[in-house]
């Protein structure tokens, strides 16, 4: 029971640091998705643009979800949310509370991924490449439009061969390479803003109300998990006295059928572990009637009769 | 019995975790084997398409069976799929639960080794250079050559050093094209797989939630009834063969008391205990004839062997047991509500 104990007041303090742990590993895995990727530009006019926004936000949809999928809590608080209301009434605020905790964990990864996108540049470079106005820049400003198109598509490849050694095509890259960084590091300090003020003037609305909701939170995620261990235990206990009953009813029948029983005064030291099987072919039927006729789940009858309540209810 | 206990409360508890663990071991063996492999497009027109989409669906497959193939509960599925019905009713709300964890796990693999695939992007290239546009991407001034020869032309695409229609199509323009189709289709599939995902497991709640919670106690139970059962022979055979082999030994000291027609002297109080550990049996010679008839002659498998003849026919092995004629309570307890 102690150990329980021990397990449990774990998981109750920790709960919240097992999920935060989950959130910096999504970030960090964001990090590394990025910088392994191979980002590869196709460098004409109409796929550059779907190219670099696709890359730019697709990903965090798929970080996201990813974050919702692998956070415990989401399920809880949808089984909160669809439960028949039964004895038990159904708080919104609670749940209200779950989701947006549940919400700000999985916009942690893919708000990485955008940063370290603008912070990098390579992909507004990409998408934008061909909206930049060619009047500002020496090189393109005397080509026709369509060629202009087709230069400025070339921007984002280095090594294509128009544009290898050009000096506009390093202007442009400069440039909307600037304008890349600059976005992300407003959206970067807007974000940390926001959060600050969140954090900071939450303690002068309805501090009351935010303990209540955060507390049954806790408490719906702990009941959840300790209803888990109890099935665990039960069907452990159940399996064995099934077990048990097993080799008892075996050896009622070897009893009914035999002729050779031990006598109770002859048995040799050690038998009690025997369960009155003490030879081959008894071991054999056991065997072979586990398999072909398990025995029924039904330890007593009370017994069954609070299993039926329990499950139905 | 506590430290059984502990052992299976540890398995028990961290049977999902255990799945869950060769679940991501494979799938970083799925991506390790991605980058070990040397792929090696054969640049020629009829072989590009087979050996692009061979690699791109061939090894997840392969993946996808050793998925099932890794996982200890296949087992535990067969045998309570195909037992005989007997006294206990069979569920199969229960089997199609545990066969959709047990897909579910092993569609990680090949899933991964499918989209780095297409993020990486050599297959779709080997597989459709082919199939380039080269009206729209191709140079204007190109030569005009017959559709055979372009074919084999643009299947030399992957290969870059022995490439030679830059008069075509510039090499780094297909290979840009294609590369992003492919990293386009990728990240389709990685967002499709995730939403997929998202949907099975936000939906469960919303339907059958109780159905679910019966399926899931009955598999676990299954699980650990058969490690119990397993757990129970194995203590069994421990004593069994404990009790065996003390018969044997006595029976062997009863031998050669008779053989040597003395009585075993008694030795002095304080190695009387050492003395019975002996069973009888103290010089060399002797425990070389012990040796060699636990060798050649073993004991049967029978504690207490009959003093009648049975008679009756109950301890032939082929027949299937038959109920005895005390009564029995006959409560089947195993339902479904769904």
């Amino acid at each position: 029971m102690d150990r329980f104990r021990m397990i449990f007041q774990y998981f109750q303090s920790n709960s919240e640091s097992v999920m935060n742990g989950i959130c910096g590993l999504l970030a960090l895995a964001s990090v590394k998705m990025y910088t392994s990727f191979d980002f590869s530009c196709p460098c004409l006019p109409q796929y550059n643009m779907a190219y670099g926004l696709g890359i730019m936000f697709i990903p965090p949809i798929i970080l996201f979800l990813c974050g919702l999928i692998l956070n415990r809590q989401s399920l809880v608080m949808l089984e909160e949310w669809r439960r028949p209301q039964g004895r038990r009434k159904k708080d919104l605020a609670v749940i209200r509370y779950m989701c947006s905790s549940i919400m700000q964990r999985a916009m942690v990864a893919p708000v990485v991924w955008i940063i370290v996108t603008l912070l990098d540049g390579k992909c507004l470079i990409c998408a934008f490449s061909g909206s930049v106005d060619p009047e500002k820049f020496v090189g393109f400003a005397n080509a026709s439009t369509v060629q202009v198109q087709q230069l400025l598509a070339k921007v984002p490849c280095k090594d294509e061969e128009l544009v290898r050694n050009s000096t506009s095509r390093k202007a442009v890259s400069r440039y909307l390479r600037c304008c890349s960084q600059a976005l992300g590091w407003s959206i970067l300090l807007i974000l940390i803003i926001a959060v600050f003020l969140a954090r900071w003037l939450r303690p002068c609305f309805n501090q009351a109300t935010l303990l209540q909701a955060r507390h049954w939170s806790n408490y719906i995620d702990m009941e959840q998990k300790i209803f888990e261990e109890a099935c665990c235990e039960h069907s452990r206990l159940f399996a064995h006295k099934c077990i048990l009953h097993f080799f008892e009813s075996m050896r009622q029948e070897i009893k009914l059928h035999s002729f050779s029983l031990p006598r109770e005064g002859e048995r040799a030291e050690g038998e009690e572990d025997l369960r009155g099987i003490t030879d081959k072919d008894q071991l054999n039927k056991l065997l072979k009637t586990w398999y072909y006729e398990k025995p029924p789940l039904d330890v007593n009858h009370t017994h069954t009769e609070k299993l039926f309540n329990w499950l139905l209810s | 019995m506590d430290k059984f206990r502990m052992i299976f409360q540890f398995f028990q508890s961290n049977q999902e975790s255990f799945m869950n663990g060769i679940c991501g071991i494979m799938a970083l063996a799925s991506t390790q084997m991605y980058s070990a492999f040397d792929f090696n497009c054969p640049c020629l027109p009829h072989y590009n398409l087979a050996y692009g989409l061979g690699i791109l669906l061939v090894p997840p497959f392969i993946l996808f069976l050793l998925g099932f193939v890794l996982n200890n509960n296949i087992s535990m599925l067969a045998e309570e799929w195909r037992r005989p019905q007997g006294q206990r009713g069979k569920d199969p709300a229960v089997l199609r639960y545990m066969f959709c964890s047990m897909a579910q796990r092993a569609m990680i693999a090949p899933a991964v080794w499918v989209s780095v695939t297409l993020l990486d992007g050599k297959c779709i290239t080997c597989a459709f250079c082919t199939s380039v546009p080269v009206e729209s991407l191709g140079n204007a001034s190109h030569p005009r050559l017959s559709q055979g020869e372009i074919q084999r032309v643009l299947a030399q695409i992957p290969c870059k050093e022995i490439y030679n229609g830059q008069q075509l199509i510039a090499n780094e323009v297909a290979v840009r094209y294609l590369r992003c189709i492919s990293q386009a289709l990728g990240w389709s599939f990685v967002l499709l797989m995730t939403t997929l995902a998202f949907l099975v497991r936000s939906l469960r709640p919303c339907f059958s939630q109780a159905a679910f919670l019966k399926s899931r106690y009955w598999s676990h139970y299954i699980d650990i009834e058969r490690k119990l059962f397993d757990e129970t022979c194995a203590e069994h055979a421990r004593s069994f063969a404990k009790v065996c082999i003390q018969q044997f030994f006595e029976g062997m000291s009863t031998d050669l008391v008779a053989a040597r027609c003395h009585l075993p002297r008694k030795g002095p109080a304080d190695a009387g205990e050492a003395a019975e550990k002996l069973l009888g049996i103290t010089d060399q010679g002797t425990m070389n004839m012990a040796l060699k008839s636990w060798h050649r002659c073993k004991p049967p498998l029978h504690l207490h062997p009959p003093a009648l003849p049975t008679g009756n026919g109950w301890a032939g092995e082929g027949q299937p047991p038959t109920y005895p004629s005390t009564p029995r309570r006959e409560t089947a307890a195993y339902y479904s509500w769904v």
